[in-house]
């Protein structure tokens, strides 16, 4: 079976300005990689080369084997339009760090709106997946309430429900809780470790060491466009071997 | 000369009920060059505001072509190139229907501009969570950055109709209908021009006034309401 995500020679260029320079990775079925690194390194950068928010320079993505976000042409590769760069997305769900819930809609109908107007499901069907999944996540009493009613953490949770919505294979997590007040973290913590308990093929990029340790089957140290080391969470974060690692790292649990 | 004063004012104010209906019937086509005005510089505008974000950038370069154009340009000349020009090629309009052209085409500029502006007021991540979802661009612009932009544009929109209101005062020149034409031809024949101005100006006073406290009052709704 194929790695369900798989990451070659991936570089990302704005103007004269580098910001992945050469990133390799595979990701199995059902595998937690968590993105460690200062900020700037590209981490997020990479997360957004995935569902092709951003387009990459050069280099190749392959989602369960397949190219995407490109396709053969003319000796070399075309980019794909935004059509079907959607059908791509579609698969693969993406959590923001500011959350990006929608203003207009309610909690139920920010969840439902994949399922209603991205897989075309009736509007009924669209909203019993969305009350099933707002209730997974802790905020079934919270259904028909607006955005700014809610809790960062609530908030977040909502849109993690949202992403789910859309039945994706792999999801992606760009600093999660970096938005939230240390009290909420742990809700959406919890989330995103039971999602991990069933199965679901995760990448996230955090800052939260404690939680990369207790979810990742393996973590990155990302710095400056390039994977420096990478390993099992314990190889990484307690006996790392790169001395860029190691600063990183005593910085972090310096804080 | 002072008999003569009261002699002036007796007559307007006998005369009233006469120049009275004669004004609000102009000002009947002030309001309906207004509205109709109106909607064709919204709905065009609004279609400009998009085109500006077509991919293809011949379509994006005509629509900012067309907005920069009209905006340098002063609508009377506009106006008497849509009347007075295309008559001359053949093409006649009523005098009621090149002034909603010309205000409407117009009005599409300075509406595009509004529609822009509220389009790129929504906040970036908004697209890119309705991207990540898997939806298209177009589908992206109806049910997230539209509905949004929707209520950032009324205040901006409400001022502009107030404006254009007023505005419509410039197609008398080319003979249309409505109030400001209506109270020229009255003076012409009755020569009473401050009395019948000064009326006019208060009928308009009495259409805008209440329109503007509608728009103040929407305002705050919209900003209470969140």
């Amino acid at each position: 079976m194929p790695p369900k995500l798989r990451i070659v020679d991936l570089h990302k260029r704005y103007g004269h300005l580098e910001v992945l320079k050469g990133i390799n990775l595979e990701v199995q079925w059902g595998e937690k990689v968590v993105l460690i690194g200062p900020s700037g390194a590209g981490k997020s950068t990479l997360l957004r080369c995935i569902n092709f928010l951003e387009k990459p320079s050069a280099g190749h993505i392959y989602l369960d084997g397949e190219l995407i976000g490109e396709r053969p042409a003319n000796g070399g590769y075309a980019h794909l339009g935004e059509r079907e760069l959607a059908v791509t997305r579609a698969r693969i769900g993406m959590v923001f760090q500011r959350f990006n819930l929608f203003p207009h809609l309610s909690a139920l109908e920010n969840v439902a709106i994949g399922p209603y107007r991205v897989l075309s499901k009736t509007k009924a069907e669209s909203e019993r997946i969305a009350a099933a999944l707002i209730e997974k996540v802790g905020l079934g009493a919270k259904a028909n309430a607006f955005p700014e009613r809610l809790s960062g953490g609530q908030q977040q949770r909502v849109a993690i429900a949202r992403a789910l919505a859309m039945q994706p294979s792999l999801m992606l997590f760009d600093e999660p809780t970096s938005a939230l007040d240390p009290e909420l973290i742990g809700e959406v913590l919890q989330v995103i470790r039971q999602l991990a308990a069933e199965g679901m093929t995760m990448l996230i990029v955090t800052h939260e060491v404690n939680f990369a340790e207790d979810v990742a089957d393996r973590v990155l140290f990302v710095d400056d466009g390039v994977i420096v080391e990478e390993g099992s969470p314990q190889a990484i974060l307690r006996s790392p071997q790169h001395t860029r690692t190691r600063s990183f790292l005593r910085a972090v649990l310096e804080r | 000369m002072t008999s003569d004063a009261f002699a002036f004012w007796r007559i307007f104010f006998a005369r009233l009920p006469v120049f009275l209906p004669v004004l609000l019937k102009g000002a009947l086509t002030t309001v309906e060059i207004t509205f109709a005005s109106l909607v064709v510089a919204i709905v065009l505008g609004l279609l400009l505001a998009l085109l500006r974000h077509a991919r293809v950038p011949i379509l994006s370069g005509l629509a900012t072509a067309y907005v920069d154009l009209l905006r340098a340009v002063p609508v009377l000349t506009t106006l008497f190139i849509i009347y007075f020009g295309l008559a001359y090629l053949g093409v006649r309009l009523s005098s009621f229907a090149a002034a909603i052209t010309g205000l409407g085409l117009l009005g599409a500029a300075y509406m595009a501009e509004i529609h822009r502006a509220g389009i790129e007021s929504i906040h970036r991540g908004q697209r890119e969570a309705a991207l990540s979802l898997g939806m298209t661009p177009a589908t992206a612009m109806r049910y997230v950055v539209l509905p949004q932009a929707f209520r950032v544009v009324i205040p901006p929109t409400a001022n502009y109709a107030i404006g254009l209101l007023k505005d419509t005062a410039v197609v008398s020149t080319v003979a249309a209908p409505e109030l400001l034409f209506a109270a020229k031809t009255l003076v012409s024949q009755t020569l009473l021009p401050m009395q019948i101005y000064l009326l006019a100006a208060l009928v308009y006073l009495s259409l805008s006034l209440p329109l503007a406290r509608l728009a103040h009052y929407v305002e705050v709704r919209l900003s209470r309401g969140g």
